[in-house]
């Protein structure tokens, strides 16, 4: 018996000790392997809102224009010729570049642009990040069923190649806003096909039924096991698509993601965690990336409750919070806050927000809480997800040490947290906040008092007006200068008090190219490339 | 025979509908809605994607909608979330996976555990009754997210032998059979053994010794159909659990199958995948349970 065992352990050795990796493997064949964390929620790039989704959408779609492989602010072509903005950039004229298909091979024309768009804003549909459009003059009224004429909402027809997009006010930065899912063209044909324009789960977007316009197709699904994409040879450029395919991995353990990476199944993990970051700066320092990320964590006051509606006791806890620390030990590769929104080009957020334990001590006397003495005990709420436990843990022992505060830690399962955070049931909350764009306002439009993410209790009717400003300013310089008051506003009240702005830490296999740091981290597949390397991990 | 049948099935109909009826109210008293995301929906659409589900009509007039598609219909409803998924696409996807998992598991556990638990007992107080013991107990005691990723971190990457996770081929299946079939061991070997010695000293068994019956055939014969009877009522929801999935074992190697489903569903907040998937568990354990007791009349002649 033992005898048997050993021969079954040695063949089956020998047999995949000769084998190459799956790595090796899918390089030779240029097919990407990519972790990609769980299953999309939809393929219908209209109705989903996640990351992992876009992460799957930007290979299966293309909008007007695309990512760039580098530049995080430039905005190359995508389906558009040309994109042109009048003097006040608040119209802007595309041009579809001419002989477009659809991967069925169906004509794509400027009137599935006008269908796409009417079909997001249509209320039945309730696409939940709709608003991403109300950029459009009327988009808004249209989506809450104020009207339902759609020729009332800024978007025209030209003829079959172009169209105009008529905008509420100035969007200098438009480019940027229509990189974002939400803008891509879905097939008029195959939607009809299979239901109407507001019908929510419409066959069209079922793997075996789906048609896109990108640089790939769908090839195979297999639910919490994989999506397979290959090459679209309907795409315009299909000639100058390196890779083969992509294989997109939902591994929803990050733990297991990082094991499958070392034993050579993917080419890019989705995350890594600090224990990863760690044992692979010892390991293995060339395959582990730390770059900056578009979001921030923060922690949210209710502004509602006893003693957070005082300004100063919020003042007080935010600047006895030590973030080069946190950076140091809880975060790896997060860079400390200094304002809300990260630098993003040339939008640098005023610098309000410190480490100043004397000050934020002589606030809490003035507060009538001398040495934290007479502050009632406040709960700071969190879900136990990633870092957020230890990140509690070690803000909540610098409140105690620089003011004598004592906060309770609770923790509530994902859901219920967010129903607590939404419905201000809270006295401290954890959160945080990925942007969309790359424009300071993906940041800065959610404190706005009627904003659904706001959660603080604070309302600023200062702070409303300086946003609603920012949309009348054509020159960027200018507008940046608006926004960054309106960040001053919101810093001086200190609803919420930033912690750390984002790093993204992932593991990437030195066969890939052209994966270049990006702060969405939205990289466009078509200029990556799978080089076979010499030695092997 | 046919009369304990009966009543059994009866009684498993029984169970299951109170199971459905508890689980669709229960589900909805929990904090938050399916909608709860991180990125709040807005108001206005919020609307409409509950009456797009039927989540806006009255508990009760959902609970009769719920129960008419899914008696009359065999409907357990869509996928709140997930555009245009079924909750039978899941669950269809997910079970042949557990399946093959499950019954590789519990190979591995019957062919460990029981003769582990016989031996120790024929060998009671010897070093292989320790040995299997303190096996048994490892077996219990350590969870299987300590034993997974130490085999999968020995197996996968320091041997290079197999996977570290996956679902592609057949050797993949054998880090996760092992890790989810050694705690069902570990019991096996504990209560087949518990079993064991009680037969082993009973009057028959003696009788049947005194008469120059040879060792291993009192064993074969005579003792091991009554020492198993605790094993068996243990194997039967033992193997519905194991079927059915794990969360743990999933997402540590990688499967697609359908444990998994039962954690992210309640963190979702997916109703209608809830109250699917217990009803459907529920089922696998009313019949495994009926499969054990046919199996124990069997063993015993007393339940006759």
């Amino acid at each position: 018996m033992f005898r048997l065992i050993t021969i079954a352990a040695a063949s089956l050795c020998l047999l995949s000790c000769q084998k190459e990796t799956q790595v090796e493997k899918a390089t030779r064949e240029g097919i990407l392997l990519l972790g990609n964390s769980a299953d999309p929620k939809s393929f219908d790039p209209q109705v989903v809102s996640g990351v992992l989704e876009s992460n799957i959408n930007r290979a299966l779609f293309e909008g007007v224009v695309q990512f760039h492989q580098k530049e995080d602010l430039a905005a190359p072509m995508g389906v558009a010729l040309e994109l042109t903005p009048d003097e006040t950039a608040a119209v802007w004229t595309v041009k579809l570049k001419p002989g477009l298909k659809w991967s069925d091979g169906h004509p794509l024309t400027a009137e599935d642009f006008a269908f796409t768009y009417e079909r997001i804003l249509t209320p039945e549909l309730a696409a939940s990040y709709a608003g991403m459009l109300y950029f459009l003059e009327g988009a808004e009224a249209f989506n809450m069923g104020e009207t339902t004429d759609f020729s009332t909402v800024g978007f025209e027809l030209i003829d079959s190649l172009n169209f105009r997009f008529n905008l509420r006010g100035p969007t200098p930065f438009f480019p940027e806003l229509l990189k974002h899912f939400t803008w891509y063209p879905v097939p008029k044909h195959k939607v009809l096909e299979y239901g109407t324009i507001g019908m929510r789960g419409n066959a069209w977007s079922k793997p075996e039924n789906l048609v896109s316009n990108g640089p790939f197709r769908i090839k195979s699904f297999r639910r919490s096991d994989h999506i397979e994409v290959e090459r679209n040879p309907h795409y315009w450029d299909a000639a100058n698509v390196s890779l083969n395919g992509i294989r997109f991995l939902p591994i929803s353990n990050i733990f297991t993601e990082a094991r499958m990476f070392r034993d050579g199944q993917l080419h890019i993990t989705s995350g890594a965690a600090p224990e990863v970051v760690d044992l692979m700066e010892r390991e293995n320092p060339a395959v582990l990336r730390q770059e900056p990320y578009l979001g921030v964590q923060l922690y949210r006051f209710n502004t509602t409750r006893e003693p957070f509606d005082d300004e100063r006791v919020r003042h007080a806890l935010s600047m006895a919070i030590d973030r080069e620390a946190l950076c140091k030990s809880v975060f790896r590769g997060y860079t400390e806050a200094y304002g809300m929104t990260p630098p993003i080009g040339k939008y640098d957020p005023p610098h309000e927000v410190s480490f100043n334990p004397e000050a934020a001590r002589k606030l809490m006397e003035e507060a009538g809480y001398p040495g934290g003495k007479g502050f009632p005990r406040k709960k700071l709420l969190i879900a136990s997800r990633e870092t957020a436990s230890t990140l509690a843990t070690a803000v909540q022992a610098m409140w105690r040490e620089h003011l004598g505060v004592e906060v309770e830690i609770e923790n509530r399962e994902w859901t219920a947290y967010l129903e607590a955070t939404r419905a201000l049931e809270f006295d401290i909350v954890a959160g945080g906040w990925i942007g969309d764009y790359t424009d300071p306002l993906t940041f800065l439009e959610m404190w706005t008092p009627t904003s659904s993410y706001n959660n603080t209790g604070w309302e600023s009717q200062a702070y409303a007006d300086k946003i609603e400003e920012s949309f009348k300013i054509t020159d960027p310089a200018e507008r940046f200068e608006v926004l960054r008051d309106a960040e001053k506003i919101f810093l001086d009240a200190m609803p919420a008090t930033p912690l750390a702005w984002v790093g993204k830490n992932y593991l990437i296999d030195p066969a890939v190219k052209g994966w270049d740091p990006l702060i969405l981290d939205n990289h466009p597949y078509t200029k990556v490339e799978l080089i076979p390397q010499e030695t092997s991990r | 025979m046919l009369k304990l049948f009966s009543s059994r099935f009866l009684q498993g109909l029984l169970t299951l509908f109170v199971l459905v009826t508890l689980t669709f109210f229960l589900v909805r008293l929990m904090p938050g809605s399916p909608y709860t995301a991180e990125k709040a929906v807005p108001e206005h659409i919020l609307k409409e994607l509950k009456a797009s589900s039927g989540l806006d009509q009255p508990s009760l007039v959902q609970y009769g909608l719920y129960l008419r598609n899914l008696v009359f219909r065999g409907d357990m409803g869509p996928l709140i979330k997930k555009d245009g998924v079924s909750v039978y696409e899941v669950i269809s996807d997910s079970f042949p996976v557990s399946l093959v998992l499950g019954l590789a598991s519990m190979g591995i556990a019957l062919m460990i555990g029981i003769p582990a638990g016989v031996i120790a007992a024929v060998k009671k107080n010897s070093p292989a009754d320790f040995a299997s013991l303190a096996f048994a107990m490892i077996g219990i005691c350590l969870p299987s997210f300590v034993i997974g990723p130490l085999l999968a971190v020995g197996a996968g990457l320091h041997l290079h032998s197999l996977n570290v996770a996956g679902w592609s081929s057949p050797t993949d299946w054998i880090l996760p059979a092992i890790t989810l079939g050694l705690p069902t061991a570990a019991y096996l070997a504990r209560l087949s053994r518990g079993g064991m010695l009680d037969v082993l000293s009973q009057d028959y068994i003696r009788t049947a010794r005194a008469k120059g019956v040879p060792g291993r055939k009192i064993i074969t014969r005579h003792a091991l159909k009554g020492g198993l009877i605790p094993a068996v009522a243990f194997i039967g929801p033992a193997f519905a659990a194991m079927i059915s999935g794990s969360f743990v074992i999933e997402t540590i190697f990688q499967i697609p199958g359908m444990g998994q489903h039962f954690v992210n569903a309640a963190t979702d907040r997916e109703f209608f995948l809830i109250q699917g998937l217990v009803l459907f568990y529920g089922f696998l354990i009313v019949a495994a349970n009926l499969m054990a007791d046919l199996a124990l009349v069997a063993l015993n002649p007393r339940l006759r």
